[in-house]
């Protein structure tokens, strides 16, 4: 078996001008033909923020401060990884320019991950204008806490994305375990509840969930400017870890990608 | 002697047959079956060699399931062949359709981006040569509108106006001739003359032999995944149409399927 093939060699500009347009062909069709346009992308988090308010703290009566704003802090986190996860075993499912033209595949996970990365750029100034509510402001620490989080957060999803999109090709089974996979999370990640809530038993079994320290990270710098050097430390090293298995399982596969679409 | 800007050299391709694989139960089921990698394996191609000629026109005629689309794939560089070498020297450029390359959603001239940058254009050389494919596709005021409302004809112009003005080298074509009205297929005519005299090369897939027989200087025939017969196009798509028990006419340069009427 060989080829020799000269009939994709792109430049690096190429490449460049293909992210652009591969993310802005996915960023256009997310507002096209929507009055709302950018309400839409913050109304999820926040309709499940206040549904969660009235069950558990109208309802159920937890004891948790400002617990409007410690569930959106979180829950806007959360939202960009179930959703760019949750939406990754159906990218290069269905895509039928895989079989017509010879391009890095990785660059359609990338696009898709960016997106989702931008509308929570996005969402930041809702963040913002809660905790402005609640009498509070902008840490200066957002200014490094930020950028560090956005990076190790984008390499888990896309390495998560890589992972899932590339074999649910295979085994179109992923698509449903990762929707279930997807909500366990949820739950056993403190989004809802604060992770001093967990009985100290378990308390440190929260390092076996790959999101926990990544959105409990995410929320303290939202709250008080504050990131737990451990905590980021577990997310980034997860991020590591799922970006090598995900690259490592996409490049393996991608040659079959045609064969199987 | 003419550069070779395709060659096949006793090319196979086989597909593991990805349905038995499928579900988790299957393959739990059958996990020895699976380890043991002897799973029955469908074979596109078998022991394949052709050589395309710079600025040749090469079309590929055969039933369905032959192998035609393995072959484009092959070439495209989409797909790995399973033994044999393919050895490609030229930019690919393949006429892409709705739903591969174009997004609904967008406007033509998006589309028009789009599909200039996946064929491995910069931003920048699409947008040099954008006015020239709006005015070639006559798409006037509905290019700025998103071409899910287009009709398959302005779709298919718009498509084959925008392959045409991006100095195509090796331009594939699965399928998609006869494009538009007849004013339009007049225009595309020309435009296909205009590459026959200059250094495109253009490989066919169509189950039209009229237009087959017309565009191109060779034609292979695949039949049951091997090739049955290369050469004169006339020739070919005689010999091609006499075993698929079709009559044709020859009428001066055109060749025309029969249909009989019941």
């Amino acid at each position: 078996m060989q080829v020799v093939h000269t009939g994709n060699r792109r430049s690096l500009e190429n490449y460049r001008d293909l992210l652009l347009v591969l993310f802005q062909k996915e960023f256009k069709i997310r507002y096209k033909q929507k009055v709302l346009g950018y309400l839409w992308s913050i109304a999820n988090p926040l309709a499940n923020a206040a549904i969660y308010y009235f069950a558990f703290s109208v309802i159920m009566g937890i004891r948790e401060e400002n617990y409007i704003l410690f569930l959106i802090t979180g829950l806007f986190a959360w939202q960009w990884f179930s959703n760019a996860v949750g939406s990754s075993p159906k990218l290069f499912v269905g895509n039928s320019l895989i079989k017509k033209i010879a391009f890095p595949r990785i660059l359609i996970p990338l696009s898709a991950s960016l997106n989702h990365m931008v509308h929570f750029i996005l969402s930041i100034p809702v963040i913002i204008l809660f905790l402005a509510i609640h009498n509070a402001i902008p840490s200066v620490h957002w200014l490094w806490g930020i950028p560090v989080l956005l990076t190790i957060h984008l390499m888990m999803s896309l390495g998560l994305s890589l992972l899932f999109a590339s074999l649910n090709l295979f085994l179109r089974d992923i698509e449903r375990l990762v929707s279930i996979l997807v909500h366990f999370t949820f739950y056993l990640t403190p989004i809802l509840y604060s992770e001093d809530l967990i009985p100290p038993d378990y308390k440190n079994y929260i390092f076996l969930n790959p999101v926990a320290p990544l959105i409990i990270s995410w929320r303290n710098l939202f709250l008080d400017g504050t990131i737990m050097p451990l905590y980021m430390l577990a997310s980034f090293g997860y991020a590591l870890i799922f970006f090598g298995i995900g690259y490592f399982v996409y490049n393996k596969l991608s040659w079959k990608f045609a064969e199987v679409i | 002697m003419r550069e070779i800007v395709v060659s096949f050299d006793r090319v196979s391709k086989s597909y593991p047959l990805y349905k038995e694989f499928r579900g988790v139960k299957n393959v739990l089921f059958d996990l020895t079956k699976h380890l043991n990698r002897r799973s029955p394996r469908f074979e596109a191609l078998r022991d394949i060699s052709f050589e395309v000629y710079k600025g040749e026109k090469f079309g590929i005629i055969g039933r369905n399931g032959a192998g035609k689309s393995t072959t484009l794939g092959l070439v495209a560089g989409v797909l790995k062949p399973s033994a044999g070498r393919v050895v490609v020297n030229g930019r690919i450029f393949p006429l892409l359709t709705l739903g591969a390359g174009f997004h609904p959603e967008l406007t033509g001239k998006e589309n028009i981006i789009l599909n200039g940058i996946l064929m491995g254009l910069t931003r920048r050389e699409v947008l040099q040569k954008i006015e020239e494919i709006i005015d070639f596709s006559e798409l006037e005021e509905f290019i700025d509108r998103p071409i899910r409302i287009y009709s398959s004809g302005m779709l298919a112009r718009l498509g084959f106006s925008i392959v045409a003005h991006l100095d195509p080298e090796i331009l594939l074509i699965d399928e998609v001739l006869g494009v538009g009205d007849i004013k339009f297929q007049k225009k595309c005519q020309e435009k296909m003359m205009e590459f026959r005299t200059g250094n495109v090369t253009m490989i066919i897939v169509s189950h039209s032999v009229g237009s087959i027989s017309t565009i191109c200087d060779r034609v292979m025939w695949i039949e049951n995944h091997v090739v049955r017969m290369i050469g004169d196009p006339m020739e070919v798509v005689e010999q091609y149409c006499k075993q698929a028990g079709v009559e044709f006419v020859v009428d001066g340069n055109k060749v025309q399927t029969k249909t009989s009427t019941f």
